[in-house]
């Protein structure tokens, strides 16, 4: 069972809500991977705490020229879409913050000059906490590219029984990356009017790619309704609404688990999950 | 020497486009034999990236020795350097006045890149 948490826009919660469900369904003796897809700004460590026993390098291929061989026709610089590559002068230079590793330069290079050499963007950590394994991918400072990141995280071998995919906030490429293949998507929004508009955004795309999906409302009790009614209109399911409580959200800026402080939240995780189980299975 | 001006338009008298990665135009000065020629900053279209470089690339294919226009990115300036093309500062007039403060050696020379890059 693979379970993304999106949300069409930071700081609605989405973390929260996918460790303290991660935390609910271990708790329940369940074998549970929790993955951070979201590369740029990982933050799930902050609440599970894991103990790190691993990490590797997360590489993208990127083109090497050999100007022993290249005679600087500029084929490889015409079929880059990403201006990455751009022969200058008596030297064929190569841009790789913008490098997308398609392999176009190299495929049509007459010279063979260009090879295709790895270059770390990020890296990946595994580990465990509070019950749950973990992973979580980071992309380096002053790296552009995500998705290679993300990638990585989603080829990962898991064999557990539930997975709980922490995709970027947003609806561009890492998102789709991330939550691509999943068996269902749980879609996290405030009651507010910015949250109403990403949310429309990020049903769409998750309707776009055909996955199903639902809602939770998170700080419920502060908006005027809308989110709910474009929820029954849209025939979306809300899957949970979570009303807004000092001292859950004090202990949630503190980096603890909802539950440790409101117990109904164990509860409330696992009864989350199972009505997501039951949705997949049916 | 040959000079390229980043030019809003191919005449003598057009405005020098600040925008080095996105000019229209770079009109290429040679001051062996005075002639000017027009060179199409021609722009993958797709790509949210790179301008500058495509730019520099486009300018030194014509072996220019010196370009001006104001703004110039971190790999623009990367890809000129690369070139041996030097990057001068200045768009506050036409192109003919940049080609006279370039050839009486009036023009800032940047050493570094002056605007921030574009993320997509
Ligand atoms: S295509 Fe090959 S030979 Fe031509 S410029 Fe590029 S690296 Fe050199
Ligand atoms: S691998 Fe693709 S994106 Fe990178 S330089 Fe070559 S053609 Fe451009």
């Amino acid at each position: 069972m693979k379970i993304a948490i999106a949300s069409g826009k930071g700081g609605t919660g989405k973390t929260t809500i996918a460790t303290n469900m991660a935390v609910a369904i271990a708790r329940e003796g369940r074998d549970v991977t929790y993955i951070d897809c979201d590369v740029e700004e990982p933050n799930g460590h902050i609440f599970l705490k894991p103990k790190i026993r691993e990490q590797y390098d997360a590489t993208v291929l990127v083109p090497h020229v050999d100007l022993n061989k290249c005679t600087l026709c500029g084929d490889c610089s015409a079929a880059c879409e990403f201006n990455a590559i751009a022969v200058l002068g008596k030297t064929v230079e190569v841009f790789p913050s913008i490098c997308h590793s398609c392999g176009g330069c190299s495929d049509v290079c007459p010279e063979n000059a260009i090879v295709d050499i790895p270059r770390t963007i990020g890296h990946i950590s595994h580990g465990d906490g509070m019950g749950v394994q973990f992973y979580e991918g980071r992309l380096n400072v002053g790296e552009a590219i995500s998705p290679p990141v993300t990638k990585a995280l989603r080829r990962l071998d898991t064999d557990s029984e539930v997975l709980i995919i922490d995709a970027p906030p947003g609806t561009s490429c890492p998102v789709i990356e991330a939550i691509s293949g999943t068996d269902y998507v749980i879609l996290v929004t405030e009651p507010t009017p910015f949250g109403l508009n990403d949310l429309k955004l990020a049903v769409g795309m998750v309707q776009e790619i055909g996955l199903p999906h639902g809602v939770v409302i998170n700080r419920s009790d502060i908006g005027d309704g809308k989110t709910e009614e474009f929820c029954h209109r849209q025939n979306l399911d809300i899957l949970m609404t979570i009303p807004f409580e000092r001292r859950v959200a004090e202990a949630y800026s503190r980096g603890e688990m909802m539950s440790d402080v409101n117990s109904e939240y164990e509860r409330r995780f696992w009864e989350l999950y199972c009505s997501i189980a039951e949705k997949v299975s049916s | 020497m040959r000079i390229a001006i980043a030019s809003q338009g191919v005449e003598k008298t057009s405005a020098v486009d600040p925008r080095f990665g996105r000019a229209s135009y770079f009109l290429v000065f040679d001051t062996s034999d005075e002639s000017l020629e027009v060179v199409e900053n021609n722009q993958n279209v797709n790509a949210a990236q790179g301008a500058g470089i495509q730019a520099a690339e486009n300018i030194a294919k014509k072996n220019v020795d010196i370009v001006v226009a104001s703004n110039y990115g971190p790999k623009a300036f990367r890809a000129l350097e690369v070139a041996g093309i030097k990057a001068a500062i200045w768009a506050d007039g036409t192109v003919s006045e940049a080609i006279e403060l370039a050839i009486n050696n009036k023009l800032k020379i940047c050493d570094k890149a002056n605007v921030e890059g574009h993320w997509m």
